[in-house]
């Protein structure tokens, strides 16, 4: 366990000077639900504002459905413009299993055909059950696995890093 | 055959008797109430100590299923399911099929009932051939062929012309009618009361006035033959007020109820439960209680159990498409006692609806202990307690709202025209 | 009511939907909040108008009781969330020439399939079924003879929130003949359970059930007053027979006293919406004017009841 929480300001700004010189054309950002949209939001100042934005929720592809049933808030995804031959960059806040990322990536095929998707993470903690890397990472840490990390954000601390130990 | 029943509790409605004393049977009378008779030498002795020894009940309405019916149940099951519930003398209507219209027919069946064990079969002759509403049968042949009355079952009289002469015919020869007050339009398409389940779940309604205007012609009709009219089936409040109206102004009618109205309402039947579909339906908890005081002041006569079998194919469906009825020859007592514990009413004036009031009706020698009268008597245990499931039903029908609940009382000894036609076999649970 | 528990498994989540009698308020909810996720689904944007939460799950209508209509949108609900589904017309005659209703469903129930949608003729049809069928099957009711329609009771209050906000301000109408609707039953059913304070039946006495205000609704017989004030109109389909059973005169009188037209709707709120289960008989239950008009919501009724049907079928197939 880390001593100390990093700072996801600091680390969306890392993010961004990684991708900054590889914005490609027709390019869209794509947060998935809840943190991977506030880190979009956050990316989108310092990469273009003008920059198309979609959300997804990935309620409806996880592969735990039938052991676990419907989580009980879904928002619904909303992609405002055309997937189809567009470079996406994907963006979540932590990645782990990667089985979110393979979710999302599905659902986004069910919107068109994408011309590439890169994926930008605020922190890779390891732990990988599927065949899934990020082209942008903010930090790698190397946690247990019965350490969890996950992004919070109120109105008193905004954006902040919370630890926790679950088996 | 000689037979003593010692050490019993011997209740008799008819004459207030209760006391433990022994009872001497030789043929098929009773020959000695408490004191041995001289030159009684007992064949069979049965031990009653802590049993009741109460008169037979007898049932104003049993369905034997016979002839026609055999897939829902046939005369030996259900004389066997009677004698298992202590009834030694039943009344069947007539809708069998074909209906009980030809003297022929009747005989057949008495002939058949009495070559098995089980109790005395009274069979109720069809007020109109084929139960059609149109043309009156041979009452005066169908009597002497063993009817003791005349009824439609649940077949509708429309024309009321036709029961006008039916009643006039039958006063002719003081037969007595036995008429369930519904009116066919009213009930038209109904299966439920029209009461607060039926408006929440949809049900088809039969409004309360399906059963007064119907026995609102019926008790005018009486005034005006003077024919002897049992009024069978009685479900509402409003229904029973106007009997004790008119029977207070002197009308002779008697009335009866189901046993299974005396305890359930619409309140029953509110998870579609197809066992409480029954004819008349169960009404409100109002009407329920008007029955219970019915009985306490004396305005419903007697207690039946209106016996139903139903197969399952017939039962197990919807509410409204599952056939009406209830199985309950069996439960007539003990659910009669339970009625009688809920409301403190004396042992003696409860079994008195099960035995002399519907003998009366009947116009049989039966319903009483007394020395001279025929032995058929039914013993019980007031204690004992059984859940009621399919395997412990003898009725082929096993189609009772009372599956898989508790019942206190249970019949041991069945002893029917001096015999033991029933005997409970203690190895079986 | 025990049917209750029939519905609800043991911890409390839904395992059938039979009925909205006596279900929590807090499942309702459930199935609206859930049911706004399912709505983008089918937008344009996307070229494959489906999510995979349903793939390889066996769904068979079972209709008792004909209807195009509600089976096809059971149909696209469920193909939507990328079941495979059967749809079977079960003709009452051939069920009394031999299988009884039981045999049916249990032959059914060994063909490998997880969810039932059952409409049948006879209430209760749908309880029956749950009480009979294994266990890790779902039912869902499409309508019991008289007595409940609970997705469409469930679309309706989908729409009522959609555009009218929070049930505990509003005053509703149904209209229509209420004896004989499991349509407004559940519509009755939801709105008590989701807090809605005022809730009116307005029909003429032949069309009320006798015990009509045990339901917690107040009776009208006069449109004219039924409707004064209320924020939305629910309107009920007349049927033929109900002429030919004594109930009403002529489909003319029933126009004229309880049909909505332009001019009556105009008593209830200046913005208030105008509501229809379909399939509509203009001139009859209500003026073309009305049904096509400016607050009639009877077409998005239909997208959102493809939604909440989406919403029923995941939650059910994930308890």
């Amino acid at each position: 366990m880390p001593k100390q929480l990093p700072l996801p300001e600091q680390l969306i700004d890392l993010l961004a000077e990684q991708i900054k010189p590889h914005i490609l054309p027709e390019c869209a950002l794509v947060g998935i639900h809840t943190g991977g949209v506030w880190i979009m939001d956050a990316l989108a100042e310092r990469l273009g504002p003008d920059l198309p934005r979609g959300v997804l929720d990935i309620a409806f592809y996880r592969d735990d459905f039938s052991r676990i049933g419907l989580h009980p808030e879904t928002k619904p995804s909303h992609l405002p413009f055309d997937v189809e031959d567009r470079n996406i960059l994907l963006i979540d806040d932590v990645l782990f299993t990667g089985r979110t990322i393979r979710a999302a990536m599905n659902l986004l095929f069910d919107y068109g055909r994408p011309a590439t998707i890169k994926l930008a993470v605020l922190v890779d903690r390891g732990g990988r059950e599927l065949p899934v890397c990020a082209d942008y990472v903010g930090l790698r840490l190397d946690l247990a696995t019965d350490e969890h990390i996950s992004l919070e954000n109120n109105e008193t601390e905004g954006l902040h890093f919370v630890m926790k130990r679950k088996p | 055959m000689k037979i003593q029943i010692k050490n019993g509790r011997v209740i008799d409605p008819a004459s207030g008797l209760d006391a433990i004393q022994d009872i001497f049977v030789a043929a098929s009378h009773i020959v000695g109430i408490g004191k041995m008779p001289s030159d009684f030498h007992a064949n069979q002795v049965i031990d009653a100590s802590g049993l009741i020894v109460c008169p037979g009940l007898v049932d104003l309405s049993v369905r034997l299923r016979e002839p026609g019916l055999e897939y829902k149940a046939t005369l030996e099951t259900e004389m066997h399911a009677a004698a298992v519930g202590g009834v030694t003398s039943l009344a069947c209507p007539p809708d069998t099929d074909p209906p009980l219209d030809e003297p022929g027919l009747v005989e057949m069946l008495k002939f058949r009932a009495k070559h098995m064990p089980g109790p005395r079969v009274y069979p109720i002759g069809a007020l109109t051939k084929k139960l059609k509403g149109e043309g009156i049968t041979e009452m005066a042949e169908l009597t002497e062929a063993g009817c003791v009355a005349f009824s439609q079952a649940d077949a509708p009289l429309i024309d009321t012309q036709v029961l006008l002469r039916a009643m006039e015919y039958a006063k002719t020869f003081e037969l007595s009618v036995w008429l369930r007050p519904q009116d066919p339009h009213l009930a038209r398409e109904g299966v439920a009361h029209d009461g607060v389940v039926a408006a929440r779940l949809g049900f088809p309604p039969i409004p309360v006035p399906a059963e007064t205007v119907a026995l609102s012609t019926i008790l005018l009709l009486v005034r005006e033959t003077g024919a002897r009219v049992h009024l069978a089936r009685l479900s509402s409040r409003a229904g029973i007020e106007m009997v004790r109206r008119a029977k207070h102004d002197g009308l002779p009618i008697t009335c009866d109820v189901n046993i299974h109205h005396v305890h359930l309402s619409e309140m029953d039947t509110a998870d579609f439960n197809p066992h409480c579909h029954l004819i008349p339906p169960l009404r409100s908890q109002r009407d329920r209680d008007a029955i219970r005081y019915g009985l306490e002041d004396g305005t419903i006569d007697a207690i039946c159990s209106d016996h139903a079998p139903v197969d399952d194919d017939a039962k197990e469906l919807p509410f409204q498409e599952a056939e009406a009825g209830a199985t309950g020859v069996e439960l007539l007592l003990p659910l009669t006692l339970k009625w009688a514990r809920e409301t403190g009413m004396p042992l003696g004036k409860a079994l008195g609806f099960i035995t002399r009031h519907p003998a009366n009706i009947m116009r049989i020698d039966a319903g009483r202990i007394g020395v001279g009268c025929p032995a058929d008597l039914c013993m019980f245990d007031p204690e004992a307690t059984w859940v009621v499931n399919r395997a412990n039903l003898a009725s082929l029908g096993k189609n009772s709202p009372f599956l898989g609940l508790e019942m206190q009382g249970r019949v041991q000894y069945t002893l029917i025209d001096g015999h033991l036609d029933y005997r409970r076999n203690h190895q079986h649970a | 009511m025990s049917a209750n528990n029939l519905q609800l498994t043991d911890d409390g989540r839904l395992r059938h939907l039979l009925t909205l009698d006596g279900l929590p308020a807090r499942i309702l909810t459930q199935i609206l909040d859930t049911a706004e996720s399912f709505l983008s689904v089918s937008e344009a944007e996307r070229d494959v108008k489906k999510v995979p939460l349903l793939r390889g799950k066996a769904i068979f209508n079972i209709f008792f009781e004909n209807s195009t209509r509600t089976r096809t949108t059971f149909e696209i609900a469920a193909k939507r969330l990328s079941a495979d589904v059967v749809n079977l017309n079960i003709n009452a005659s051939s069920q009394s020439k031999g299988e009884t209703l039981l045999d049916t469903i249990a032959n059914l129930s060994a063909m490998q399939a997880d969810m039932f949608i059952v409409r049948h003729a006879a209430a209760g049809a749908g309880h029956l079924i749950a009480r009979h069928v294994a266990p890790h099957i779902h039912i869902i009711n499409a309508g019991d003879g008289r007595c409940s329609h609970p997705t469409q009771g469930l679309l309706d209050m989908f729409t009522l929130r959609h555009y009218k906000g929070p049930f505990h301000n509003l005053r509703v109408a149904i209209v229509g003949d209420l004896l004989h609707s499991r349509v407004a039953r559940s519509q009755i059913h939801a709105l008590t359970t989701l807090g809605c304070p005022e809730v009116r039946v307005v029909a003429p006495q032949t069309l009320l059930p006798r015990d009509v205000k045990n339901m917690g609704v107040h009776v009208f017989h006069k449109l004219s007053e039924g409707i004064k004030g209320v924020d939305a109109v629910l309107m009920l389909r007349l049927q033929n027979e109900r002429m030919r059973g004594a109930r009403l005169p002529s489909a003319g009188e029933y126009f004229k006293h309880w049909g909505l037209t332009p001019e009556k709707l105009k008593l209830a709120k200046p913005d208030a919406i105008v509501m229809h289960p379909g399939p509509m008989n203009r001139g009859v239950e209500i003026d073309s004017a009305v049904a096509d008009g400016m607050q009639s919501v009877i077409l998005s009724q239909v997208t959102f009841g493809i939604a909440v049907r989406m919403a029923v079928m995941s939650i059910l197939a994930g308890n």
